[in-house]
């Protein structure tokens, strides 16, 4: 049983590097999106046409990206938070192999055109299948390893993980519900605003649980690791848990504002919307404040700077989103680039930055080495990665707000002053801004790659000893 | 979904709506219990994760606790004068199809008589009017050009308007007609009846007759189909028939619906063609149906713009 005496550090390894590998890749299609949109002559053939890599380049960042990500830390921080290797070896190894396999087949059908045409969804049914059972093991193997902890109490990080994989599973299930015709082909068992309420309850969530509560339990763990500080307030995070789990299942109306969706239905996604505003926030307080005491590491600490940045910009999109589900709001900013640029806030600001602070936290710890293998490297990354999301997300609001005003605007006769095009038109300046931006944030992440890869070549991979409790844990 | 016009849902959704609230609201008051007074720090709880994990105890942000609060006591309001819970009625009468008939019957009001003075007008003068003709070309430009192009040229399988080769007429009359109607244009399917053969052979003698380089045999062969079948709705000489929407085939403008090669018109003979413009009366009203109808008359009578 010599085993037991280490943490599974392998899964952990392999999630960790296939994060920046699909980081990579789901970065590099959404820039060559970005760039057929600024030159259309870009879209080849069916294949690579936009309409088809959209798709491969949402889920490429979201689930393959993002995913890896969480499953990574959330393996790690488990083990390490419960004083526990994890359930069981095999199935940690089914989880890893089967979630790539999915990530493959995706990789392979969107392109063909293979799809279920829902969106952030849009893998055919035996690719569902194959997901839920992956999801299914995944669960098993961390709530299990959960219920043999070694420490009494459940660490804060662990009840966000938790939430997420629970969440997950059951958004995933019920919107995939599908009636097969054929091998690769199949339908959704709702219709009409049934299914596009589903639809958006699931794709909110997939916010809400996937984007959100899964990296605030990332958050959680390495925000205080790295700053040596405990969590300010251990009150705020009970509450803010709750009433975010509670609050986000409400949200998805807000993306069917002015729709056939019956008007109850709007309403109150609309106020829940709302209310998200101050569990969200209790989130980057909890996290931002956790720093007080030790500002000052700011200046030297390039991870830090990922992860502090990180929280700035989940409270800026968290407090953008709320006033975006404002139907008054909405109406402006529905159907434009302002949603684009509020998701790359998100996206790239909180998701991505969180993510990439908490590799670079791992992989020296993966690999037996103390620190990565160039520091300067990972400022440089930062600041790539800054200037990135701040072109794109400028670049958004502006052509967003641009084409709300247009496509509203009417002349003295009530007819509308601006075709189409003509917002098309105004727009392209800012599609061409939001590539340079796609192409610096892409940039830095292929120095990451590079640093990792340093850092791997001069370590060794080891499995770090499972200490004894602490006696008054 | 029937079911779900079943009076339960309703409560079903109130009662999860108003529990939820409640226990936001409880979580959130059971957790103020907590004060540091002046100068006091937060303690550490006695949990330890990891090595070094740890936690303060501070209490919650007043201003954090505040926004919290006023975001459920909005919730509440907004959820009472738009109705969210439709168990609990819907005491001010708001509804979204009931907002959206205000704001369009306050747009008739105010943009109605713009259109509808033209509407004593002639069209032939409408599309003389300078003010009438730039109000013509907005609603041509929002309306129009997904499908006839913005300079109104067509484009494969959506009629030209400026080169006088009318499918339906265009005397005044009938263009309003078409924009108020719209119009269903068919052409029924011969690739089964004639046969491949056949089919090439009516196709050159169409195009011999609009002036194209034909196949002199295939021609003459073709020229008794068309006297039997084509004739019947193109005419005898091809010139069409404007009552049922069957194009001219000899038109000099030389332009088509479809394109006039052989492969084309071989297409169009073998599966038929069904075009659809749609009604624009109950959505544009008299006033704005005239109006553009002034605009496309203008687009081929060059001497009234």
């Amino acid at each position: 049983m010599e085993n037991q005496a280490t943490y599974n550090y392998k899964v952990v390894r392999q999630f960790a590097l296939m994060t920046v590998v699909w980081g990579i890749v789901g970065m590099l299609v959404g820039v060559l999106i970005a760039a057929q949109l600024v030159w259309p002559e870009l879209n080849v053939g069916p294949y690579f046409h936009f309409g088809r890599l959209r798709a491969l380049h949402t889920s490429g960042v979201i689930f393959a990206f993002g995913g890896c990500g969480l499953m990574a830390t959330s393996l790690y921080v488990v083990q390490r938070t419960c004083n526990v290797r994890l359930l069981s070896d095999k199935l940690a190894a089914f989880v890893f192999w089967g979630y790539q396999a999915v990530i493959v087949s995706v990789i392979i059908t969107y392109p063909l055109g293979i799809t279920f045409n829902k969106e952030y969804a849009e893998m055919e049914w035996p690719i569902k299948v194959l997901l839920a059972i992956v999801w299914v093991a995944y669960a098993v193997l961390f709530f299990g390893t959960l219920a043999k902890r070694k420490v009494k109490h459940i660490y804060v990080a662990n009840w966000f993980y938790g939430g997420f994989i629970l969440a997950v599973a059951l958004l995933h299930i019920v919107n995939s519900a599908f009636i097969p015709v054929s091998m690769w082909k199949s339908y959704s068992v709702y219709s009409g605003a049934v299914d596009a309420m589903v639809q958006w309850w699931y794709g909110h969530n997939a916010v809400g649980f996937f984007l959100t509560a899964g990296f605030l339990g990332m958050m959680y763990y390495f925000v205080p690791k790295q700053a040596g500080r405990p969590i300010y307030s251990y009150r705020l995070s009970v509450v803010h848990f709750w009433a975010l789990i509670f609050t986000y299942m409400w949200a998805g109306p807000h993306h069917l504002h002015y729709t056939a969706l019956p008007d109850w239905t709007q309403s109150l996604g609309m106020v829940f919307s709302l209310i998200l505003l101050a569990p969200s926030w209790g989130g980057m307080i909890n996290g931002i404040m956790t720093l007080s005491g030790a500002w000052h590491k700011l200046r030297t600490d390039p991870i830090l700077k990922f992860l502090i940045t990180a929280l700035s910009f989940y409270g800026m999109s968290t407090f953008e989103g709320p006033m975006m589900a404002i139907k008054t709001v909405n109406a402006l900013s529905h159907y434009t680039d302002w949603t684009i640029g509020h998701v790359h806030s998100g996206a790239l600001g909180w998701v991505a930055m969180i993510t990439i602070g908490s590799i670079y936290y791992l992989i020296p710890r993966l690999f037996n080495r103390e620190q990565m293998y160039s520091i300067k490297l990972i400022e440089v990354h930062f600041w790539m990665a800054t200037l990135g999301v701040v072109l794109y997300i400028s670049s958004m609001w502006i052509a967003g707000v641009t084409q709300g005003l247009m496509w509203r605007a009417v002349n003295p006769d009530g007819t509308l002053t601006y075709a189409f095009i003509d917002a098309v038109k105004a727009t392209h300046p800012y599609y061409f801004i939001r590539v340079l931006g796609g192409l610096c944030y892409f940039g830095g992440m292929v120095l990451m790659l590079y640093n990792v890869l340093r850092t791997i070549a001069e370590g060794k991979a080891v499995d770090a000893q499972i200490p004894a409790v602490a006696a008054h844990a | 979904m029937t079911d779900f016009y079943s009076g339960f849902w309703g409560v079903f959704i109130a009662v999860i709506v108003i529990a939820s609230l409640i226990w936001l609201a409880y979580v959130l008051k059971s957790q103020m219990v907590l004060k540091l007074k002046k100068g006091e720090q937060a303690q550490v709880l006695h949990h330890t994760w990891d090595g070094d994990l740890q936690e303060y105890n501070n209490p919650l942000p007043g201003w954090w606790v505040g926004l919290f609060f006023l975001t459920i006591v909005f919730a509440v309001g907004y959820l009472v004068v738009y109705p969210g819970l439709v168990v609990f009625g819907n005491a001010w009468g708001w509804s979204s199809g009931g907002q959206y008939q205000k704001e369009v019957t306050k747009a008739d009001n105010k943009y109605g008589p713009l259109y509808n003075k033209f509407l004593a007008m002639p069209v032939p003068d409408v599309a003389k009017d300078q003010e009438a003709h730039a109000m013509g070309k907005r609603l041509f430009y929002t309306y129009c050009i997904q499908c006839h192009g913005s300079d109104g040229r067509g484009a494969k399988g959506f009629p030209n308007l400026v080169n006088h080769d009318w499918m339906y007429g265009g005397s005044p009359e009938k263009i309003v007609e078409t924009i108020s109607g719209g119009r269903h244009g068919q052409m029924p399917a011969f690739g089964a009846a004639f046969g491949e053969e056949k089919v090439k052979d009516v196709a050159n003698y169409v195009l011999k007759i609009s002036g194209n380089n034909f196949n002199d045999a295939r021609a003459t062969r073709g020229a008794a189909t068309f006297a039997q079948v084509c004739a019947a709705c193109h005419g005898p000489d091809g010139h069409g028939n404007q009552d049922v929407g069957a194009p001219n085939l000899t038109h000099p403008s030389k332009v088509w619906l479809y394109g006039k090669a052989e492969s084309t018109i071989i297409e169009t003979i073998t599966n038929g063609r069904n075009n659809v413009m749609p009604a624009w009366k109950d959505f544009l009203g008299d006033g704005k149906v005239h109006v553009l109808a002034g605009y496309v008359y203008s687009l081929s009578h060059s001497e009234t713009k």
